[in-house]
């Protein structure tokens, strides 16, 4: 058994930190967050130029990465670094435009010149593919789409659009140009970008009309790259809070003195090491068959340990933990909403329950 | 033993609601409900609807105003508002300021003062904390210096909740540096006028404007507005700290809290089902439920004992922190009740036009993240702890 990364992995890892670090502070994130379109495109293309995008699928799609570990990695640093570019959406359209063989997608996405997201969820089926109502309206070439996707992330500024709908055989996946539907983009609450959708005979191109096994595997990919997400943003928040108990001091000392609270950071912090355990595991499992038992018992993990985390965090600063201007307030934010993205711990729970079971 | 409320407790129940019924407006049901910010318009024009029936100051004795309740009927208007979506009562002249001016004031503060709580002349707020002195408050360092009949103060409050409502505010000061930190204390009322005085907002986490700094330069008092004697304001603020007891477990609201998140579960699907059915969220619910169940039973067996001194500390520490506790995690449900749904920060633009969520649960993130402060205000739950212990032990 080896637990270290491989020399690219830990290239690219390391300058990704230094360019967030450098490149991404707080203020800057925070104020690139919450104003449309809720990143930095300048950014996006430092990026895409750092190679990050490059390193989500495999050298044969025209990337040079492409495993769990790969992804692992680059979401860790995203995390560390509360990055709110529109990565996971991109992340899933690469993806899935990797598995169909659309080497001019992935190319332009990789090279920054081009950012697309995937239309999945709908207000009836936040979660569950069964539940997707929107039906892809005729067949080959004339396909049109109507009815609204919601909580798209980065559809709010996406050049492509892939669309998640029902047809005759299963699922279906489609592209629309954003210019042919209404998309109405907003900030989400931990910052970065998200839309709706809505689709009125919208004139769509038919990219596969079997897309189930790729939908999923995409998915997954995505599940995976916010556990990984969530390991960077808990590091992150356990530093933060033992200097802040260092530093902060009552009753004529520091509070890091009061058992009552290092108990607590201690047990936290064995949690964020099972969680980092967990991640390792499920990314090891990213093109295995048993993928999805894994994916779902990393997150619901994932899930529970951030949970416990942020809301610690938070508590234990006090009034300043609860306030905007203080950064681990908006880490503590993003770790908490993004158990809701692609499946929470209790969907999790109920995908890990079924597929043991099976 | 009798868990029933008395024929007179359910007359007053009935009186109560129907009250709420004719008085309370669907505009303000339905920011209640969206956990909306009300304006300070909306909260004055609750108040004058609560005193026009002399309901206002629920923990006034009669000859100051009050309705003369006893603890039951005060848990009773409790319940009802919080299920009516009645605004809250601004805490800080009410059930603040009042109770201490009628244990420690002179007459002359007395009849000057109160009578302007209860009319909405003045709104209140509360200058206890400061940067470096929150769980320690004896800490505190903002000074006042005597000048003739005056006090010169100089120094930082903070966390100061709708200090830009209002104009007054009441102090922990300062005015001595001998002996133990709690022995040169004192408690005085400024007005927020008096120059030398600055507000500055402090913006939330999720987003929302409640809380500010108040900078203090060469602000010159009359010292006829110190409460009490100098140097002992510490016995006020530990005063204050157990006298209100009624509502520190939040009852009511977590009840109606609850309420709504069931309804929402009902609203919105799982697996093409509604939440409601599914077993699993489901049970974190009636876990919730059953904790709160049995706090509202703790609550009014602890209100009906008449507990002085430690078992009074102990008390209100024990209803504060769990009471917190069962309302954040209510809070944490009604997110997670959304989905991905939960996820837009909630402008007007998300809330009016896209409609993501439900519009009265389009804030529950938004709520969630706010209510973390509940753990933290008002003497955090790890002080509260410590205050049972020390209970406990003798110490
Ligand atoms: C939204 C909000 C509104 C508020 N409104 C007001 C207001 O209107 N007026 C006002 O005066 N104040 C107000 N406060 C201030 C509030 O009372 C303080 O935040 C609180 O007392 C905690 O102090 P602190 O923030 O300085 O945290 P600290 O005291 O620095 O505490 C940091 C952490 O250490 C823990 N800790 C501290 N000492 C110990 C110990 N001995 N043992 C174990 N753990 C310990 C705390 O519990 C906390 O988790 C408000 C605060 C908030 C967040």
């Amino acid at each position: 058994m080896d637990f270290t990364h491989t020399e690219d992995r830990r290239m690219i890892s390391d300058s990704l930190r230094r360019y967030l670090a450098d490149q991404y502070g707080i203020e800057h994130r925070n104020q690139a967050a919450y104003e449309a379109p809720f990143h930095d495109t300048g950014k996006w293309a430092e990026l895409a130029e750092l190679g990050i995008l490059g390193a989500l699928v495999t050298e044969d799609q025209g990337g040079f990465g492409g495993h769990g570990f790969d992804i692992a990695v680059v979401f860790e640093e995203l995390g560390r670094g509360l990055c709110p570019e529109p990565v996971l959406g991109n992340l899933l359209a690469l993806r899935l435009y990797a598995a169909l063989g659309q080497t001019e997608r992935v190319d332009a996405i990789i090279a920054g010149t081009a950012r697309a997201a995937v239309a999945v969820h709908e207000t009836d089926a936040f979660v569950d593919l069964d539940e997707i109502a929107i039906t892809a309206n005729g067949s080959g070439d004339s396909v049109t789409l109507t009815g609204r996707k919601s909580v798209v992330y980065g559809g709010n500024s996406a050049d492509h659009i892939l669309v998640v709908a029902k047809n005759a055989s299963g699922l279906g996946l489609y592209e629309i140009a954003p210019g042919d539907a209404e998309v109405m983009g907003y900030a989400m609450i931990d910052g970065g970008g998200a839309a709706e959708v809505i689709l009125e005979n919208t004139q769509a191109t038919t990219l596969s009309e079997d897309a189930r096994g790729i939908i999923e595997a995409a998915l997954d990919a995505g599940r995976l790259a916010l556990c990984a997400e969530a390991v960077g943003i808990m590091d992150v928040l356990r530093d933060t809070v033992k200097d802040y108990l260092l530093q902060r001091q009552q009753f004529g000392r520091p509070i890091a003195l009061f058992q009552a609270l290092q108990h607590r950071l201690v047990d936290f912090s064995i949690e964020i090491e099972q969680a980092r355990s967990i991640v390792i595991l499920a990314a090891s499992k990213l093109d295995a068959e048993d993928r999805a038992l894994h994916i779902a018992r990393a997150k619901n993990l994932i899930g529970r340990a951030g949970k416990l985390v942020a809301e610690e965090a938070i508590q234990m600063h006090g009034g300043i933990g609860m306030t905007w201007e203080y950064g681990a307030s908006h880490y503590a934010k993003r770790l908490i909403m993004l158990d809701a993205q692609l499946g929470d711990t209790e969907d999790q729970l109920r995908t890990s329950m079924e597929l043991a079971a099976a | 033993m009798d868990l029933n409320f008395t024929a007179e407790e359910d007359a007053f129940r009935a009186e109560v609601r129907q009250f709420l019924k004719d008085n309370l407006s669907d505009e303000i049901v339905a920011k209640m409900r969206g956990m909306e910010e009300l304006t300070k318009e909306d909260l004055e024009n609750w108040h004058a609807t609560l005193q026009s029936r002399n309901w206002l100051a629920a923990g006034w004795p009669v000859q100051h105003g009050g309705p003369g309740w006893n603890a039951t009927q005060r848990h009773i208007f409790d319940e009802e508002c919080s299920a009516a979506n009645a605004p809250r009562i601004v805490p800080f002249g009410l059930g603040m300021l009042g109770p201490v001016l009628l244990k420690f004031g002179t007459e002359e503060q007395k009849a000057e003062i109160l009578p302007r709580i209860l009319d909405g002349s003045d709104w209140w707020c509360q200058g206890y904390s400061e940067p470096g002195a929150g769980s320690d408050l004896a800490s505190l360092k903002t000074k006042a210096e005597r000048d003739g009949d005056d006090y010169i103060i100089n120094g930082q409050k903070t966390w100061t909740t709708l200090g830009q409502f209002a104009n007054k505010i009441f102090c922990l000061v300062r005015t001595s540096s001998e002996g133990k930190p709690q022995e040169g204390i004192s408690f005085v009322l400024v007005d927020l006028d008096t120059p030398g005085i600055e507000m500055r907002p402090i913006r939330l986490l999720e987003g929302g404007y409640e809380v500010n700094e108040v900078f203090f330069t060469d602000v010159r008092v009359p010292v006829a507005n110190r409460v009490g004697e100098e140097n002992e304001g510490w016995t006020i603020a530990k005063y204050l700290l157990t006298h209100e007891r009624t509502n520190i477990a939040g009852v009511g609201a977590s009840t109606q809290a609850l309420a709504e998140l069931k309804m929402l579960a009902a609203k919105v699907s799982r697996k093409g089902k509604p939440l409601s059915i599914d077993p699993i969220f489901m049970a974190k619910v009636a876990e919730t439920e059953i904790d709160l169940e049995a706090m509202r039973i703790t609550n009014l067996r602890m209100l009906s004992a008449d507990a002085t001194g430690r078992e009074a500390g102990t008390v209100s520490s024990m209803l504060k922190i769990k009471g917190t506790v069962i309302r954040q995690s209510i809070n944490d449900l009604a997110r997670r009740a959304l989905g991905p749904a939960a996820c837009p920060f909630p402008s007007e633009e998300v809330i009016g036009n896209l409609a993501v969520a439900p519009p009265e649960a389009a804030r529950n993130a938004a709520d969630y993240f706010n209510n973390r402060k509940l753990s933290i205000f008002g003497g955090s739950n790890e002080i509260q702890r410590n205050i049972i212990t020390k209970n406990l032990f003798g110490a």
